[in-house]
């Protein structure tokens, strides 16, 4: 039996930089590309930092909410997108029944919280029928319901549910404005407690959120629950032998998600203090999902850190591209347009990689 | 006084009126290790299938007989149940998570759980792992099998071997377990990591647990079992103890003689010649789980050549890389002339084709008419049914092409436009015969040819083989894993076993020779065969 | 006797209930959504005649993007959602076309001759990537198709065209968002042999060349390489063992689909009688998938058939559903419901197991 006892060279926790740079090559690059266009862009340091912590305050709530489906081999959930339709739901109620500050606030997640668990089981339902195809259902959902949130504003609201509030219908009287004003909840969150530094104000309840959230899913991840997730993640046959309910594991992350999701929007669209009705939700789920990947995750791999920091270089990106750009080849289009072709290149890529070595093993 | 852990009384099961099991009986003693041994579709997985209350059971119409477990009559509804009653099943594939860690593995929902506040307020889900306890649960299970992997260590890169172990601990693990069944737990193992899983069987067995062994491998029933139970189709034919067992003993007994006339036997002999057709040599086939490991082989023109052998030793994997369909390495050669590997077009441009085992995975176009499926070989690889400049399909030779041969084998269909999916086994199976012979092949390899089908069309299928070798003078080399056809039409019959041929018998040769042979008899005499 | 009518009516609700099944519920949904409007369009005396004309019109001008589904559906590839690049190529040729000074069927002509082997050759670099990558076409298809527009974006911002009618006319570099093709090939199509029966305006010449494009690839499919096609997207490892060589197959559909996809926009854009830039051909592949599933398809299953009766049908339905939307309801509520039907039929063929599934 002693003989026995030697285990296979198992790979030696040393520091090896080849290896390092190899397994970070995404972030690496988006940290160079971010270095050289923040070079470029020639903003000031204390604006851009000043950008930074108001975009890492507002959106990081969103790309965290992505770890979970991932971890339990759903890939990335474009799902996300109904969460937020969730919280623009919520906010048009609270809004109309004029509700201001903390209280609002509280309101609509109170609000958004349920909608987002409805439309978290159903996602998650629909998923389970699509097994394997996730995420282009994930996508593909994202559109229909943007479809069926478009009917709702524009038609049902007004049309059929008298909506008597002049300064979010249109004219007519039937459907939603373009936009809707949110200033009775702006920073309501942010500015409970805020510290200033010259241009730069820090949310710091916000950040207390995020943090929350953070040890939360840290927390998560070490229960009963949490296992099941990775189990499934893993490998739904061998998981469903051992006992466990695949499906209904798999639904509990969509809804976590969707939830999470709902909540990052309304931190993000208070932070924004005004709701675009037909917009602010679209691009929610791409640029998260970017977001994540350039932090390094991948289809099947995510960690807290890598969201952070995915969340940091996309911004990053996002603040200095068009000046960049305008610097570099004397068109602001060209940077818009560059980081619009970033945020959908990533995700491409990642997805590429994710089939290419998902062949390749087998 | 041991007690009787496990007893199976008079179990018969019938599939569609095709009976898998007649009245086997099976009992087992506390701490005894009992052998299962015979040939595959002997009723061994049934048998157990019944004893976990597989869904399959009780789907196809239940069992008759008898289950008792520690002397008590029991109803065991699914595997679960089994489970809580305390048996424990070691699976041929492992069911192990390579990113988990061994006690994660070994606890999977099973996990040793803290309450937390969470937990009180939102259910169970919340509760904390408690990964100390767990890590010292798979220690205990782990040592008892005097393994001394760290038992926090990722699944993922451990040895075959050490991952059956895994399995084994944890039903180990669970602590009601009192019988352990192991479904041929030696096949992945090379020759020393079999040595250590027997001992620690015998050490489970010295402890009191009950183990029952499945296995091909007599030497190895030999060795570690009390007791030994032969299945041959569906039936225990003996029931024997360690003293009175022999391995030639076993292998006549699993093989038996089970000869049904199939196949014309009043037809003219085959014109089998002593000129070599097909000549190969160190064969190596990369098939998962059919891998063949430097094969030599010949078949002579005009013969039948049957290819036999357990599952898994390779016998699948000759056709299935000399066609092309997996990675190959080694020399064939046609008539003379080398066919080069990995390229199927050359080997069906030299005149040989192949009936898949796989018919509906790899031999049909199910959603396409039987007249599309016959025709779309030929037509892509040998340009046939085709017309014009631009190579249209030519419906009207595909058609009477088709009708021709549906009358010919006798494909019961509605016409030649229906689905292949709507066909039923038998008929699908001519269907991939009759889209063989449409490429003209004087070569021809058909696998598993009765697999799944019902025992009527078996005999239709083989007598079509047998009118195709002796009107048509195609020279046939038929993979199966029922021994019984094979003698029935073959002029010789090639056994494989781990990867190569062990040895080639006549049909008429004795169920001993042929049953050590199976069980690589003649190489375990001496010098054993490494595959690692 | 009674009783024999009973069991023949429920022989016809049986019938019924298979046709039902057959079609499932979001196409009945929608045929009973287009009867409704078509009911309202009597019912709110619109003019049926401009409207009839209309939809043959539409039928013709999408028609070959929707054809451009069929090769890479066939070769089990699924919808081709990177469509846009195809369509970008298209949209590269009529630039060109247009910076040479080509005007009439010369300027159509030459765009096609540029546009089909240019759509072609991008399609066969696509369909290298989507070797790559197979069982994950879709995903990887959607946003590489969005990459290209994007990158194509940046590229309508700086390509150093010179002709006046494209550029913006402050100057600047970079082409318009959209180029009017009045001097060019305006509806050079729609015009040949153009008549008007019964108030019904009859584009001809379109309707003849979406015809003809059906045809020609109506041949193809049924040819050897076609049918080879057809049989790696049915079942791969048949294809394998009789000596097909399944990546050349997908090559060829995802060239065949780019090239259609380029031969596409050029007559939709003649129709429209501009060239829309930038952003516009985003979700153009949505709505060709979407009008090819609406007309029976499934994921790896498509025929001509299928986009010929989808197209027609989903044409009619927006054609039929603007005016009675807006009469009835609000604006902007035509292009949601394109969004949902479009979207909500994928989403419906996403969910169905797939026949051939049992093969892997």
């Amino acid at each position: 039996m002693e003989q026995k006892a030697k285990i296979p060279e198992m790979a030696q926790p040393s520091f090896n930089l080849g290896r390092l740079l190899k397994n970070n090559a995404v972030p690496i690059l988006f940290i160079i590309i971010c270095a050289l266009g923040s070079y470029y862009a020639r903003l000031p340091l204390p604006f851009l930092i000043a950008e930074i912590t108001t975009r890492m305050a507002r959106n990081s709530f969103l790309v965290i909410s992505l770890i979970i489906p991932i971890i339990a081999g759903m890939g990335l959930n474009f799902g996300i997108v109904l969460g937020a339709m969730a919280a623009q739901f919520a906010f048009i109620a609270t809004v109309f029944w004029q509700m201001q500050g903390v209280a609002g606030l509280t309101a609509t997640v109170a609000l958004t919280i349920p909608v987002a668990i409805v439309f978290g089981w159903l996602t998650g339902m629909l998923f389970n029928r699509t097994r394997g195809k996730e995420m282009i259902t994930g996508i593909i959902l994202s559109f229909f319901a943007n479809g069926l949130y478009q009917l709702i504003c524009l038609w049902v609201i007004g049309g059929v549910i008298p909506f008597p509030d002049e300064s979010m219908v249109l004219p007519s009287g039937v459907g939603l404005r373009n936009t809707i004003n949110l200033k009775a909840m702006h920073y309501a969150l942010d500015n409970i407690v805020k510290w200033r530094y010259g241009m730069i104000g820090v949310p710091v309840m916000t950040f207390v959120a995020v943090a929350l959230l953070c040890v939360g899913m840290i927390y998560l991840l070490k229960t009963k629950l949490g296992q099941d997730f990775r189990a499934v993640g893993q490998n739904q046959q061998i998981a469903g032998v051992a006992g466990i309910n695949i499906d209904k594991v798999r639904i509990l992350a969509i809804v976590f998600s969707t939830v999470l999701a709902a909540l990052g929007q309304i931190i993000f669209l208070q932070n924004l203090g005004i709701l675009t009705t037909y917009g602010s939700h679209v691009q929610v789920g791409t640029f998260a999902v970017a977001a994540i990947l350039i932090g390094g995750a991948s289809v099947s791999k995510a960690t807290i850190g890598q969201a952070l920091l995915g969340t940091f270089l996309f911004h990053t990106l996002f603040i200095v591209s068009p000046l960049a750009g305008k610097n570099l080849m004397g068109n602001p289009q060209v940077g818009e347009f560059f980081r619009v072709f970033v945020a959908y290149g990533v995700i491409g890529v990642a997805l590429a990689l994710h089939a290419w070595r998902g062949r390749s093993k087998k | 006084m041991s007690q009787r852990v496990l007893e199976m009384r008079n179990i018969s099961k019938e599939y569609f009126g095709n009976k898998v099991l007649k009245g086997v009986s099976l009992a087992v003693d506390e701490g005894e290790i009992h052998a299962l041994i015979g040939e595959n579709g002997a009723g061994k997985s049934t048998l157990m299938n019944v004893l976990f209350g597989m869904p399959v059971i009780r789907n196809t119409g239940g069992f008759e007989g008898e289950v008792l477990f520690e002397e008590r009559p029991v109803s065991i509804a699914n595997p679960f149940e089994a489970m809580e009653l305390g048996i424990g099943m070691v699976h041929q594939e492992f069911m192990l998570l390579p990113g988990f860690t061994v006690t994660e593995n070994i606890k999977l929902n099973r996990e040793i759980t803290r309450p937390t506040l969470l937990s009180r307020l939102f259910g169970p889900a919340m509760k904390r792992l408690d990964r100390t306890a767990m890590n010292s649960d798979s220690r205990r299970a782990l040592d008892s099998l005097g393994l001394s992997l760290d038992e926090t260590t990722r699944v993922a890169g451990l040895p075959v071997g050490y991952k059956q172990f895994v399995e084994i601990a944890r039903e180990l693990d669970k602590k009601k377990t009192k019988i352990l069944v192991l479904d041929e737990p030696t096949a992945v193992l090379t020759e020393s990591e079999a040595d250590t899983l027997l001992e620690a069987m015998e050490r489970l067995s010295a402890k009191g647990i009950s183990i029952l062994f499945i296995t091909h491998r007599l030497q190895e029933v030999l060795r570690v079992a009390q007791n030994i139970t032969v299945l041959r189709d569906g039936e225990r034919v003996a029931g024997l103890d360690r003293t009175e067992a022999t391995v030639d003993r076993m292998a006549e007994l699993m093989v038996g003689r089970a000869l049904e006339s199939v196949g014309c036997k009043e037809c003219a002999a085959s014109a089998m010649k002593e000129e070599v057709l097909l000549a190969v040599s160190d064969l190596r086939v990369d098939m998962p789980g059919e891998e063949v490991r430097g094969l030599d082989l010949s078949v002579r023109r005009g013969e039948i050549l049957g290819i036999g052998g357990l599952a898994g030793q390779g016998k699948i994997g000759i056709a299935n890389g000399i066609m092309g369909l997996y990675p190959a390495t080694g020399t064939v050669a046609k008539g003379g002339k080398p066919i080069p590997l990995n390229d199927t077009t050359s080997a069906l441009n030299a005149g040989m084709a192949f009936v898949s085992e796989d018919r509906r995975g790899v031999g049909l176009l199910l959603d396409q008419s039987i007249e599309m499926n016959i025709a779309v070989p030929a037509m892509q690889s040998q340009g046939k049914f085709i017309k014009g400049a631009f190579s249209l399909a030519d419906d009207r030779k595909i058609r009477s092409h088709a009708m021709e041969l549906i009358r010919e084998l006798d494909i019961r269909c509605t016409g030649p436009a229906q689905l292949a999916r709507r066909l039923s086994g038998g008929n699908q199976q001519k269907v991939c015969i009759a889209k063989a012979l449409t490429l003209d092949p004087d070569l021809l390899f058909v696998s598993e040819p009765t697999r799944g089908i019902d025992v009527g069309a078996k005999k239709i299928v083989l007598d079509l083989l047998v009118k195709l070798n002796r009107e048509m003078g195609v020279t046939i080399v038929i993979t199966s894993s029922e021994l019984a056809e094979l003698r029935a039409i073959c002029d010789r019959i090639s056994i494989v076993y781990r990867g190569h041929i062990e040895g080639t018998l006549a049909p008429d040769a004795s169920d001993k020779d042929f049953g050590i042979m199976m069980a690589g008899g003649a190489s375990h005499g001496g010098q054993e065969r490494k595959v690692s | 006797m009674a009783e024999q009518v009973r069991m023949e009516g429920n022989g016809l609700s049986e019938r019924l209930k298979a046709i039902a099944a057959d079609l499932g519920v979001p196409r009945l949904i929608i045929f009973a959504f287009l009867g409704a409007m078509v009911v309202a369009a009597f019912l709110l005396e619109l003019p049926i005649d401009t409207l009839t004309g209309n939809i043959l019109t539409r039928f013709g001008m999408n028609g070959i993007l929707v054809l451009a589904m069929i090769p890479t559906m066939q070769v089990g590839m699924g919808p081709n959602f990177g469509l846009p690049l195809g369509i970008t190529c298209g949209l590269v040729a009529a630039t060109l076309s247009i910076e040479f000074g080509f005007t009439g069927l010369a300027g159509f002509l030459v765009s096609l001759a540029i546009a089909f082997p240019l759509g072609g050759a991008a399609g066969y670099a696509y369909g290298l990537l989507l070797n790559k990558v197979r069982g994950e076409e879709m995903t990887v298809g959607t946003y590489f198709g969005f990459s290209i527009v994007s990158l194509m974006s940046i590229f309508w911002a700086m390509a150093p065209y010179r002709s006046p009618e494209m550029i913006w006319p402050y100057g600047g570099s970079g082409l318009r968002v959209t180029i009017t093709l009045q001097n060019h090939f305006d509806k050079i199509l729609d015009h040949f042999l153009a008549f008007n029966v019964m108030g019904i305006d009859v584009p001809t010449g379109l309707l003849l060349f979406f015809f003809a494009a059906c045809y020609l690839l109506w041949l193809f499919m049924r040819s050897r390489h076609g049918i080879a096609m057809t049989t790696v997207g049915n079942n791969i490892r048949f294809a394998e063992s009789i000596g097909l060589n399944v990546n050349r197959y997908r090559l060829l559909g995802s060239t065949l689909s780019c090239a259609l996809g380029a031969a596409g926009i050029i007559v939709y854009a003649q129709s429209y009688g501009f060239l829309q830039l930038y952003q516009a051909p985003l979700f153009m592949a949505f709505f060709a998938v979407g009008s090819i599933l609406i007309g029976g398809a499934s994921i790896n299953h498509a025929t001509i058939k299928h986009a010929v009766i989808g197209t027609f049908l989903f044409q009619s339905l927006l054609v039929v559903s603007l005016p009675v939307a807006n009469l009835v309801v609000s604006e902007n509520l035509s292009e949601v419901i394109r969004i949902i039907i479009t979207n909500g039929i994928i989403l419906y063929a996403l969910s169905r197991r797939e026949s051939g599934s049992e093969a892997r």
